[in-house]
């Protein structure tokens, strides 16, 4: 208990304490046990943690330093804990949410029935970056598009969960969900004693049989491969940890080839033909015929085999339309239109730049919400209107208002907290959950997510591009 | 097995046993140096002209260091990046291969290149070479040791073990003429020292830097130029003999392709098999009958046709990459950069 006296949970909602501090009821247990640890001992068990994860390669390089020295990304030993029935509602609310994604995915490659009843202006569709136009009309293996989305979850003040964003094109970070176990097992094994903390290693397995259903060649053992840009991309680990974990071969653009629309890969003993491909590149790089002509990292001629119907992707091309931040503003209403079904998680309330009443309340409340570019990612692109200066804020409007269409904006959302070891004490910083959603011949979700942290004290950006660490996330079984 | 991947396993292992060559060497002549009593700088410099060139880097050395005294030579063998071939560069670059095919290797493999890798990047690997060298390349010669065991318990005996295979006797059989060629540097060559007392002195080193002394004695060779050479480069039995690691490559190279031994069906595999025929039958005669030095360059040359037709034959392919532009989807300029990608790992 020593560790955690004098936390101060704060005008937040807190993960593992409610507003008089008193310890919520299914946290009260690890509480327990953390209690039991010297702190000496906490701290060498940190350590031995942040060993493991130094010794396993999953590390970044400092840029600027010759000697190529590398850092582990952040990780906080205090898990996150979710009971029960906090998950069950995520997982329907997820469930239904990439199942209406996938059919209005479909629709809008197919008969655009939803831009026909005018529920999504098509304006919109049509505007949207990632809209892939020239694949109207391909069919996809069993119309899936989003095989695998990464949505992310916040909690506001009250404790309701919001989506904040949906990435359904290569969303990444799986194999830290499950390393982060790992290591926690490791360094403590003492405090899963009992706890009926639902286990996370299913994700490969559910992966390998997603990619095995959306194979074309219904005949026996479909030959999938994961595609990486290559062991310069900072996601490489991973890569090679899903690889090796569902025991595919993992290939560079350079490995593939593409013969009478049909794609290869090139082995010791000539050529082998592929049948499923987890690519982690995205469209505008995975195929220079028809993509960006400068990419080296993809295979010529793949578009053509993969319209014929001979090679699967997992994600399907074209899914970038639904991460774009206005297109996301009407999921809720995709839900509605495709579901007739009352949305379950709701999103974060937005405002759209394009819309003139919209428009003009953004711009007359800068200094109080976040502006977000409709297409970027990773913290990027991002206004804070309370903590921005006043030139930033006047840029901002600049930006708004030369391309509306490119720009949404919400309220800040006081993200939840969870206690993180900072320093030398046990303080309250923001979290998020992304959990990973696996759309196959059913949806599998792993319990639980990715918990990122916002280091440093106040800050509501948990991307680890700007000083997000990771912890590990405990669905609980009851 | 894809062709990238075999030729990533091939110079993984390549570049391991690279480094702990280095080592061994660096470690030997140093050891030597102490027997040595008051060397001026020109005898010093006659010491380390031809390890330096033994690795092949001259000109690299040249062109950043100014002379060639002990420490400089150390300095740009053992750990200064500007030299590929340097044992913390090769080191680099065998994690680095590894971490390319990460997926296939056993966590304590991988462990084990990381954490040698950590290592000599470490402070404390600064600190050892500056004041304790024999144990730094200790800690180098062990760790790689130490991964080509856990290899050879952890790897299954499939292809990416033939690649191993065949990437650490080919580096090896390479070393071993390396070493061999310092006595050629060495002031009136290696006839000129044969019968001298300077002789026995580097011939031991020689002889201790591939582990083989022991092994020597009980071969009960005299220490003179015919009897280390007959050793190192025709003993059926030594594991670091050349005879020993072509035949070993030989095996490999018939096990990947399922040709039977003593047939060939690539090229790789014929200069391989003519290789290990001059050397079955070969003896000393040859290996001076043009002079040493002749002789092992040839050696060395033919190393490298070797590896030029192992890379022609599984990892370019050309014959099935122009079939491949049937459908004329192929841009020449996508598969020209792939090309020097895999090539850029071919440093001999």
């Amino acid at each position: 208990m020593e560790m955690f006296k004098g936390y101060d949970p704060g005008k937040f909602y807190d993960e593992m304490f409610a507003a008089d501090s008193a310890v919520r009821g299914h946290c009260a247990p690890l509480l327990r046990r953390f209690g039991q640890l010297e702190q000496q001992d906490f701290l060498t068990r940190k350590a031995n943690s942040e060993l493991y994860f130094l010794r396993q390669g999953i590390t970044f390089n400092v840029y600027h330093d010759k000697r190529g020295t590398e850092r582990i990304f952040p990780f906080d030993p205090v898990p996150r804990v979710m009971p029960a029935d906090e998950w069950e509602h995520l997982e329907a609310g997820l469930t239904q949410r990439i199942v209406a994604l996938n059919l209005f995915l479909h629709d809008i490659y197919h008969d655009q029935r939803i831009l026909k009843d005018e529920v999504i202006p098509r304006a919109y569709i049509e505007q949207a970056k990632h809209y892939r136009p020239e694949f109207r009309g391909v069919d996809v293996p069993a119309d899936i598009y989003i095989h695998i989305c990464g949505s992310d979850l916040i909690r506001g003040a009250d404790g309701q969960y919001f989506v904040l964003e949906d990435n359904g094109r290569c969303p990444s970070g799986a194999s830290y969900l499950l390393e982060n176990r790992n290591a926690l097992k490791r360094a403590f094994p003492g405090i899963f004693d009992d706890m009926g903390v639902r286990p996370v290693d299913s994700y490969p397995r559910d992966l390998l049989n997603m990619l095995h259903h959306i194979a074309p060649r219904r005949d026996g053992d479909p030959v999938c491969v994961l595609l990486t840009p290559g062991c310069h991309n900072s996601a490489y680990f991973e890569h090679c940890y899903l690889a090796r974990e569902m025991g595919i071969d993992i290939v560079e653009g350079g490995d593939l080839v593409v013969v009478d629309k049909f794609v290869y890969m090139r082995t010791t003993r000539g050529l082998k033909r592929v049948d499923v491909i987890y690519r982690r590149i995205d469209d505008d790089f995975i195929d220079p015929v028809v993509f960006r002509k400068d990419s080296v990292l993809g295979v010529p001629g793949l578009m053509n085999a993969y319209c014929s119907g001979n090679v699967a992707l997992a994600n399907a091309v074209g899914t970038g339309v639904a991460d774009d931040k206005v297109i996301y503003y009407f999921v809720p209403r995709m839900i509605e239109y495709y579901l007739g079904q009352k949305p379950i998680l709701p999103n974060v309330p937005t405002y759209l730049a394009s819309e003139e009443a919209d428009l003009k309340f953004i711009l007359g409340h800068l200094p109080e919400l976040v502006v977000k570019a409709a297409n970027e990612s990773g913290g990027y692109g991002m206004l804070m209107g309370p903590t921005a200066s006043r030139d930033q804020i006047a840029t901002f409007r600049e930006r708004i208002l030369a391309d509306p269409r490119n720009y949404i904006a919400q309220p800040i959302v006081a993200l939840s907290r969870s206690p993180t070891w900072c320093d030398g004490a046990m303080e309250g910083r923001h979290i998020d959950l992304r959990p990973y959603i696996i759309y196959g011949n059913e949806v599998k979700i792993v319990p639980g997510g990715l918990t990122r942290v916002a280091l440093t004290k106040d800050s509501l950006i948990v991307n680890s591009s700007q000083g997000g660490g990771s912890k590990d996330t405990w669905v609980l079984r009851h | 097995m894809l062709s990238r991947v075999a030729n990533t396993f091939y110079w993984m292992v390549r570049y391991v046993e690279r480094a702990d060559n280095l080592a061994r060497l660096i470690d030997v002549i140093q050891q030597l140096l102490l027997d040595s009593e008051r060397l001026d700088s020109e005898r010093l410099r006659g010491f380390w002209q031809p390890i330096i060139l033994s690795t092949g880097d001259d000109e690299v050395f040249s062109s950043l260091y100014d002379k060639a005294g002990s420490a400089e030579v150390i300095r740009f063998l053992t750990d200064d990046l500007r030299n590929s071939n340097s044992i913390t560069s090769c080191i680099g670059l065998a994690r680095e291969n590894a971490r390319t095919v990460r997926d296939q290797l056993s966590d304590e493999l991988w462990e084990e290149i990381n954490a040698l890798y950590l290592f000599t990047r470490s402070e404390e690997a600064n600190r050892l070479i500056a004041s304790d060298p024999p144990r730094y390349y200790a800690n180098i010669r062990r760790s790689a040791e130490t991964f080509l065991g856990i290899a050879s318990s952890t790897i299954s005996r499939n292809e990416a073990w033939d690649f191993m295979d065949l990437g650490r006797h080919l580096e090896r059989a390479d070393k071993t003429t390396r070493f061999l060629d310092v006595a050629s540097y060495l002031p009136g060559g290696a006839e000129g020292v044969e019968m001298a007392a300077p002789g026995i002195l580097h011939w031991t080193a020689i002889l201790r830097s591939c582990g083989a002394l022991g092994a020597f004695r009980a071969f009960k060779g005299g220490i003179h130029a015919r009897g280390v050479v007959d050793f190192l480069v025709f003993s059926k039995d030594f594991p670091r003999s050349v005879r020993f690691c072509i035949e070993k490559a030989d095996v490999s190279l018939h096990r990947i392709s399922g040709t039977p031994r003593g047939t060939f069906s690539n090229d790789a595999e014929r200069e391989t098999g003519r290789l290990l025929a001059d050397l079955n039958f070969g003896s000393t005669e040859d290996a001076f009958a043009g002079g040493l030095h002749e002789y092992l360059d040839s050696l060395q040359g033919r190393f490298n046709r070797i590896g030029e037709a192992i890379f022609e034959s599984y990892v370019l392919m050309p014959e099935r990459i122009e079939l491949c532009d049937v459908d004329g989807s192929r841009s020449p300029s996508a598969l020209a950069a792939w090309q020097m990608q895999q090539q850029q790992q071919q440093q001999q």
